[in-house]
C-alpha cells in the first residue's frame, strides 16, 4: 500500500474545480444552444412521419412513441407507395422547386459575375464618373442593401405588368440579383485587396491584356471568395418571400411562397406541412452542413479589415 | 487602399473615325430608344395604334442601347474603356433597376391609384401624406419597429456569448459551428411554419405542453400583444443570431494572440481582460455586424406576414408587412408605395446618424 506523498496544495485545488465548473458551464451552453438549433429541424423532420393522433398525443420519438408512416410525404406523392404514381401535387411541388432552383441559381450566377468585374475594377483601377470617384462608387453599390424590399416592391409590380414580366422566372432573377449585389460586392471587395498586384504587373508585362489577366490569372486565385458569395446568394434567393409574394401568381411560383400558402388555408394537416417545410429547407441543410466553411469565410469578410 | 491599384500608362492611338463610330454608336442606339419609347408613348395616349401589346419593345430598346454603350466605351476609349467596362455593367444594371423604380415610384406614392379600381390612377397631391398622418396603424408599425430593433442588443449580447465559447478551447468545434450556423439557412416562411405554427401551437406544440407541465395553465405565445411581440423577437433572433455570431467570430479570431497573453501576464483574467481587451478590440467588428443586422432587422416581414399577419391588433406589424397588407387587401398601390417612401427616408436618415456616431465611437481616443 503506498501513500501519496505529493498533495496538490488548497490552492492549486480550488483552481482544478474552477476550471472544471467553467468546462461544465460551457458545454451546457454549448449543448443548449444547438438543441434550441437542431431542435426545430429534429421536430419537422419526425412529424412528418406522423399520423394526427400521434401529433395530438405530442409524440416526440419514431420508433418509441409512434411508429412513423408515409403519410406527409403521401400527400406530396413523395412517398415510396406514391412515386411510380401519376400525382398532381407531385407535378405542382418539383414546378416550384424547379422554379425556386431556377431562379436561386440564375440570380446568384449573375449577381457574382456581375459583382466580381465591379469589385475587382474597383479595387485595381481609379475610376473617376463626374464627381464620383471609387469611394463614392463603392458606396453607390453597398447602400443598396439599406433599400427596404417593399420600397421597390410596388413599382416593381406596376412596371412589369406594363413590361409582361409578372409571374415570370426573369423578373424575379433580376430583381433577385439586385438585392444580393451589395453583398457579393462587399465579399468580392474583400477577396481581391488580398491579392498581391504584382501578378497581374507580371502578367501583363508577359503581354497579357488586362482582361487576359483578370480571366486567366485573377479569377482562380479569387475562386473561393466567389464560391462564398455564391453559396450566400443562393441561400438568400432561396429563402426569399417577400418578392415572390407579391410578383408572382401562378407560373414561378417558389417553394416558400407555396409553404406560404398551404400555411394559411385552414384545417392543413401538419404532417404534410411538416413533409413541405421539410423539403423547402432540406437543400439548404445540405448546403449548411457540406460547404460551411465558405458560408463563414462569405460572411466573415469584412468583418476583419 | 491605393496600394491595391496598379497604374498603367497607356498610348492608344484612337483614330477619330473610331471614336465617331464609337460616338455614332452611343447616339443612334439612344435614338432608337427613344423613337420607340414615343411610339409606344403614342399609342398609350391613344393618338396612333402601332400594334404594340406591351411595354416590352422599349425595355429591348433599353437593353440594346446598353450593349452599345459598353461596346462604345472601347471604341472611344481604347485601353481606358477596357477598364471602364469592369464597373460599367453593374452601374447599369443597379441603376436601371433602382433608380428608375424609384422615380416612379414617387410619381406612384403621389397618386391615389388603387389597382381594383378601374379609373386607374390619378395624381392627388400630398393627400396620401395627409392620410398617412392619421393612419394610427402606420405609426403602431413604426413604433413596432423601435421595439424590434432594441431587440438586437440582445441577440448581440448572445452571439458575443457564443462566439467567445467558440473561440475558446472545445471538442467538437465544427459540429457546434455547423448546428449554430443552420438556422440562418433555412427559409423564414418554413421557419414561420415550423416554429410559429406548430412548436408554439397552443394545443398539441411541444412548446405549450412543456409550458402546462411547468404550470402555465392556458400557454398563448401569440394571445397578448407584448407576448406576440416577444415572440416574433424571439424568432427573428433565432434566425439572425448565427449572423452576427459568425462575424463577431471572425472577429475573435483575428486579434493576435500576444495581445491577450501579454494581458494575461499582466494579470488581467476573466472579465478584466475581456473588458480592457478583447471587448474594445472589437468594437468596429460589432459595430459592422449591428449595423448589418439594423439593415435586415428593417426588412423584417416574412414571418410577421406569415404566422401572426400583424396580430394581434397590430401588435407585431412591421412597416413592410402592413404595407404588404395594404397592397393585398386593398389594392392600394399610391398609398402603399408613399408609406414605402416615407420609410425609406426614415431608414436613410437614421443610418447617415448611426454611421456618422459610430464613425466618431471607433475614432480611437486620445
Amino acid at each position: 500500500m503506498t501513500t501519496q506523498i505529493f498533495h496538490d496544495s488548497d490552492a492549486d485545488r480550488s483552481h482544478q474545480m474552477k476550471w472544471w465548473v467553467s468546462r461544465t458551464a460551457i458545454y451546457a451552453v454549448l449543448i443548449l444552444w444547438a438543441f434550441l438549433c437542431l431542435f426545430p429541424i429534429y421536430w419537422t423532420a419526425t412529424t412528418s412521419f406522423k399520423l394526427a393522433a400521434d401529433v395530438m398525443k405530442g409524440a416526440m420519438v419514431p420508433w418509441v412513441d409512434y411508429t412513423p408512416a408515409w403519410k406527409g410525404w403521401e400527400s406530396l406523392g413523395l412517398s415510396p407507395a406514391t412515386i411510380g404514381q401519376e400525382s398532381t401535387v407531385r407535378a405542382e411541388f418539383l414546378k416550384r422547386f424547379w422554379n425556386s432552383a431556377a431562379v436561386a441559381l440564375s440570380a446568384s450566377a449573375l449577381a457574382v459575375a456581375l459583382g466580381s468585374l465591379a469589385a475587382y475594377g474597383l479595387t485595381r483601377f481609379s475610376y473617376r464618373f463626374l464627381w464620383l470617384k471609387n469611394d463614392d462608387i463603392l458606396f453607390f453599390f453597398l447602400s443598396q442593401l439599406i433599400l427596404p424590399p417593399v420600397v421597390l416592391a410596388l413599382p416593381f409590380l406596376v412596371l412589369y405588368k406594363e413590361l409582361a414580366l409578372l409571374d415570370t422566372r426573369i423578373g424575379l432573377i433580376l430583381l433577385y440579383t439586385l438585392t444580393v449585389l451589395p453583398i457579393v460586392i462587399w465579399i468580392m471587395k474583400d477577396q481581391f485587396s488580398t491579392i498581391p498586384t504584382e501578378l497581374e504587373e507580371a502578367a501583363l508585362v508577359d503581354g497579357l491584356s488586362i482582361w487576359g489577366a483578370f480571366l486567366t490569372i485573377i479569377l482562380p486565385i479569387a475562386l473561393p471568395g466567389m464560391v462564398a458569395a455564391f453559396i450566400l446568394s443562393l441561400v438568400l434567393t432561396w429563402n426569399e418571400y417577400f418578392f415572390a409574394a407579391l410578383l408572382t401568381s401562378t407560373h414561378a411560383n417558389t417553394i416558400p411562397v407555396m409553404v406560404a400558402s398551404q400555411t394559411g388555408s385552414q384545417g392543413i394537416s401538419w404532417w404534410s406541412m411538416a413533409a413541405l417545410s421539410f423539403a423547402a429547407i432540406l437543400p439548404l441543410i445540405v448546403i449548411g452542413i457540406g460547404l460551411e466553411r465558405y458560408i463563414i469565410k462569405g460572411m466573415a469578410a469584412g468583418a476583419v479589415k | 487602399m491605393s496600394g491595391d491599384q496598379i497604374h498603367i500608362v497607356t498610348s492608344d492611338n484612337i483614330s477619330p473615325g473610331r471614336r465617331r463610330l464609337g460616338t455614332a454608336l452611343i447616339w443612334g442606339s439612344a435614338a432608337l430608344m427613344l423613337a420607340i419609347f414615343v411610339a409606344q408613348w403614342t399609342q398609350q395616349r391613344g393618338w396612333h395604334d402601332f400594334g404594340f401589346a406591351t411595354w416590352r419593345p422599349t425595355l429591348y430598346a433599353y437593353c440594346f442601347w446598353a450593349v452599345c454603350l459598353c461596346l462604345a466605351q472601347i471604341l472611344r476609349e481604347g485601353e481606358k474603356g477596357k477598364r471602364t467596362l469592369f464597373v460599367l455593367p453593374a452601374a447599369l444594371f443597379v441603376v436601371s433597376l433602382t433608380v428608375f423604380p424609384l422615380l416612379f415610384g414617387l410619381v406612384i406614392a403621389l397618386s391615389d391609384w388603387n389597382l381594383s379600381s378601374p379609373d386607374g390612377r390619378k395624381f392627388n397631391g400630398v393627400a396620401n401624406i395627409v392620410q398617412m398622418w392619421h393612419d394610427p396603424f402606420f405609426w403602431n408599425a413604426l413604433g413596432n419597429m423601435v421595439w424590434y430593433v432594441l431587440a438586437i442588443a440582445v441577440e448581440y449580447a448572445i452571439a458575443f456569448g457564443l462566439a467567445l465559447i467558440l473561440a475558446g478551447q472545445i471538442r467538437a468545434r465544427k459540429f457546434f459551428r455547423i448546428a449554430f450556423l443552420l438556422p440562418l439557412m433555412l427559409s423564414p416562411v418554413a421557419v414561420s411554419w415550423m416554429i410559429g405554427k406548430s412548436i408554439l401551437e397552443n394545443r398539441f406544440g411541444p412548446l405549450a405542453r412543456l409550458a402546462r407541465n411547468l404550470g402555465w395553465s392556458d400557454p398563448s405565445f401569440f394571445g397578448s400583444p407584448w407576448m406576440a411581440k416577444t415572440t416574433i423577437m424571439v424568432l427573428d433572433a433565432w434566425t439572425y443570431i448565427p449572423f452576427m455570431m459568425i462575424m463577431l467570430l471572425a472577429g475573435l479570431q483575428a486579434i493576435p494572440k500576444d495581445l491577450t497573453e501579454a494581458s494575461r501576464v499582466d494579470g488581467a483574467t476573466g472579465w478584466k481582460s475581456f473588458w480592457e481587451i478583447t471587448f474594445p478590440l472589437m468594437l468596429p467588428v460589432s459595430i459592422t455586424a449591428i449595423m448589418i443586422r439594423i439593415i435586415f432587422k428593417l426588412k423584417l416581414a416574412d414571418i410577421v406576414i406569415n404566422i401572426t399577419a400583424g396580430g394581434p391588433g397590430g401588435a407585431t406589424d412591421t412597416v413592410t408587412s402592413f404595407i404588404f397588407r395594404e397592397y393585398r387587401e386593398r389594392s392600394n398601390v399610391g398609398y402603399g408605395t408613399l408609406l414605402a417612401m416615407v420609410y425609406l427616408v426614415v431608414i436613410v436618415i437614421l443610418m447617415t446618424v448611426l454611421m456618422k456616431v459610430s464613425a466618431r465611437w471607433t475614432k480611437p481616443r486620445l
